[in-house]
């Protein structure tokens, strides 16, 4: 009786959002245009013969269908890897219960950038994997870090702390890897293209290295998502709901530091991404999570493939980093939601 | 009875006169100290007998090139930089009433940079056009930041969320500019990049010297009505004060003083942040700390540069040296304003 009462409520709460299917009809649409797009579109513009050539018919060999197939590892890597974003910005979102997280704003990337580069100067790494570890941990120390300043004193974790917690903590670990970096010339030239935030680096390996964090990082988003939930109507409230706030915390910010430092490890810190995907997608379908956390893995793939392919267009012959990009799209973001914010929920 | 309140009262003003009067004079020696170890100091240690000569003129060998040509230029390139930063900073901060609010923080120093990195890389242009798009660039930053924070009601905070966002647009600006720029233009266009007083020479000199003299003088005068100010809106304009005039006169000195010493030394990372806060802490309330925050804007940058050129076996640009000291404090800061709940 009582189960299943539970159960009907918990059936009863899912309320699937109005043109759902639709909505997300439209959302794949978008993504498969992107894809294409991402496969034509660059320095050398491939026409649709080619596309289909380097698509679908391994026995033919010319310049475009080579374009082509270059392309392809580096689109999926931008799809995964704004997935990731995205997914790990609403992550940040409902754990700091606050509409401004985002990966770069709180300085997390910042943090990975320090670890990385501590690594190349002092314990000579240099290949991805080996960064993946140090961006993770980097990540989490920070994320940590600016968690705590920001939700020190009365009110707790406001977004106007937050951020200028982020800020704070970003500049000085930014001036930090300047010092380690400036007198070492090999740190700096293979740092300096780590830095750039830039999907051109996807290969097959790097994909299969990112692969399994994307896994564990998704399914603790899945999982908590309902929890997450109550999360966000308060603490004494979920926890009157029966949820277990601090591990529910602890786990979901685990998933979004996977994410994002992964993503870091391997394209280098790319900003905005995940505050852009999940105020779209809030936009569009309310606040539930259970339906914002897939679908800003959704947007999070579009927005940063379509950025890589802005990039590549405006930066032409060469290419303008993604990073650079989406600062330029996401930034307006948080100016908006700032002017738009009451004063007593700074 | 009235005679001893007033009497005490009094006596604390002399008190804290006295303080500030000590704390400014220690501020100034130690500056002058700083200026002098500037100009001894280097890769060949002169005698002051011999440095002193070659300042008043006369032809030494080596003492000359060394000291008129390298070492006095980088030191009244951070001496007038240093004071025009701490001063503006504490503008701001004061004006404000919230040390997070400066230059640095809300982004008026990227608007300067990326005005001059466009008129460098996409215009062709250097000198004089360069400083007068960064001062413009650098005012319509602070009309843009405050246009968009003003909303229903105005908050500090808004301000500095918006200043930040404002911020990260103007880096991808730079970011950008320097992707397509030409080869040769880049190395000027760094300079507007990161502070360091390295190749600062006596020909850059005069504009800054120039716009120091015209409007340090406006903000240190303001000064009196800048702790006024700090009241609130309303309790300045009951004591006479025309708050708007003095705000705006005040905002343009500071940011027009801001620009131009980028122009010069680069964004020298934290001075303008930490020389306000440094000062209050040291001159205590009651008493305007105008003039000492300028002076621990130039200590900081003359006293960051000569630990820059001389502590460490690598020779790191001013700018390295404040923003690792400067940055532990803006944490600090943070946490104490946190705790106190002032954000």
């Amino acid at each position: 009786m009582n189960s299943s009462s539970v159960t009907k409520n918990s059936q009863q709460s899912l309320h699937i959002p109005k043109n759902f299917r639709m909505i997300l009809v439209i959302c794949f649409a978008f993504l498969g245009i992107c894809v294409i797009a991402s496969l034509a579109l660059g320095s050398r513009v491939v026409g649709f013969n080619g596309l289909i050539d380097g698509l679908f018919h391994r026995n033919i060999d010319s310049y475009e269908v080579n374009v082509v197939r270059n392309r392809i590892p580096r689109t999926v890597f931008s799809l995964f890897c704004g997935a990731a974003l995205g997914v790990s910005g609403a992550l940040m979102q409902a754990v700091t219960r606050n509409p401004i997280a985002d990966p770069s704003i709180l300085g997390v990337n910042t943090g990975a950038s320090l670890f990385v580069v501590c690594g190349i100067a002092f314990f000579n790494i240099s290949t991805g994997n080996e960064y993946i570890w140090l961006a993770l941990v980097g990540a989490a120390v920070t994320a940590v870090f600016v968690f705590g300043i920001g939700s020190m004193g009365r009110g707790g974790a406001t977004p106007i702390k937050l951020v200028l917690a982020g800020a704070a903590t970003s500049a000085a670990l930014a001036s930090l890897v300047t010092a380690i970096m400036i007198p070492r010339s090999y740190v700096m030239d293979q740092f300096r293209f780590w830095q750039v935030g830039s999907v051109g680096s996807g290969t097959w390996s790097a994909i299969a290295t990112f692969i399994p964090f994307l896994i564990i990082g998704i399914l603790i988003a899945v999982i908590t998502a309902p929890a997450l939930n109550a999360l966000a109507l308060g603490d004494d409230v979920a926890t009157g709901l029966g949820v277990r706030t601090g591990i529910l915390r602890l786990l979901a910010a685990l998933g979004a530091v996977v994410l994002c430092g992964a993503t870091t490890a391997l394209a280098g810190p790319i900003g905005f991404v995940g505050l852009l995907a999940t105020h779209v997608i809030r936009l569009i379908l309310g606040p539930d999570l259970r339906f914002v956390i897939p679908m800003s893995a959704i947007s999070g793939a579009m927005i940063l493939t379509v950025s890589d392919v802005c990039g590549r267009l405006i930066g032409s012959p060469g290419e303008l980093e993604v990073g650079v990009v989406t600062a330029f799209i996401g930034a307006p973001i948080l100016i908006i939601l700032a002017m738009r914010s009451k004063v007593g929920s700074l | 009875m009235i005679n001893e309140s007033l009497e005490f009262i009094m006596a604390g003003r002399r008190q804290r006169q006295r303080r500030w009067v000590l704390v400014t004079g220690f501020l100034a020696v130690l500056s002058f100290i700083l200026c002098g170890a500037m100009l001894l100091l280097g890769s060949t240690i002169y005698p002051v007998k011999d440095v002193f000569r070659a300042l008043t003129g006369e032809q030494l060998q080596g003492v000359s090139f060394a000291v008129n040509t390298i070492r006095l230029p980088r030191m009244l390139a951070g001496l007038f930089a240093g004071f025009a930063f701490g001063l503006a900073g504490n503008t701001f901060q004061t004006m404000l009433r919230n040390p997070l609010a400066n230059p640095n923080v809300i982004g008026i120093t990227s608007g300067s940079s990326a005005a001059a990195v466009f008129c460098i890389i996409i215009l062709h242009t250097s000198g004089g056009v360069v400083s007068i798009a960064s001062v413009i660039a650098g005012l319509a930053t602070v009309l843009f930041i405050y246009l968009l924070s003003r909303g229903k009601a105005f908050s500090v905070g808004r301000l500095i969320l918006i200043g930040i966002g404002l911020q990260a647009m103007l880096d991808a600006m730079i970011s950008y500019l320097l992707l397509v720029g030409a080869q040769q233009d880049i190395p000027e266009a760094l300079r507007w990049l990161t502070g360091s007083l390295n190749g600062a020479q006596m020909h850059e000199l005069p504009p800054l010297v120039a716009t120091f003299f015209i409007f340090a003088p406006i903000v240190i005068l303001l000064g009196k009505h800048l702790s006024i100010l700090e009241l609130g809106e309303q309790s300045a304009a009951s004591l006479g004060i025309d708050t708007d005039k003095t705000r705006i006169l005040l905002i343009v000195s500071s940011v027009i003083m801001i620009a131009v010493a980028t122009a010069t030394t680069g964004p020298i990372a934290f001075v303008a942040f930490l020389s306000g806060p440094i000062a209050k802490r040291l001159v205590g309330v009651g008493f305007s700390n105008v003039i000492p925050a300028g002076l621990v804007g130039v200590n900081l940058v003359l006293g960051g540069d000569l630990i820059g050129q001389f502590a460490f076996a690598y020779r790191y640009p001013v700018g390295i040296i404040t923003g690792i000291l400067g940055a532990p404090y803006l944490i600090l800061l943070l946490i104490r304003m946190n705790r106190k709940g002032e954000l």
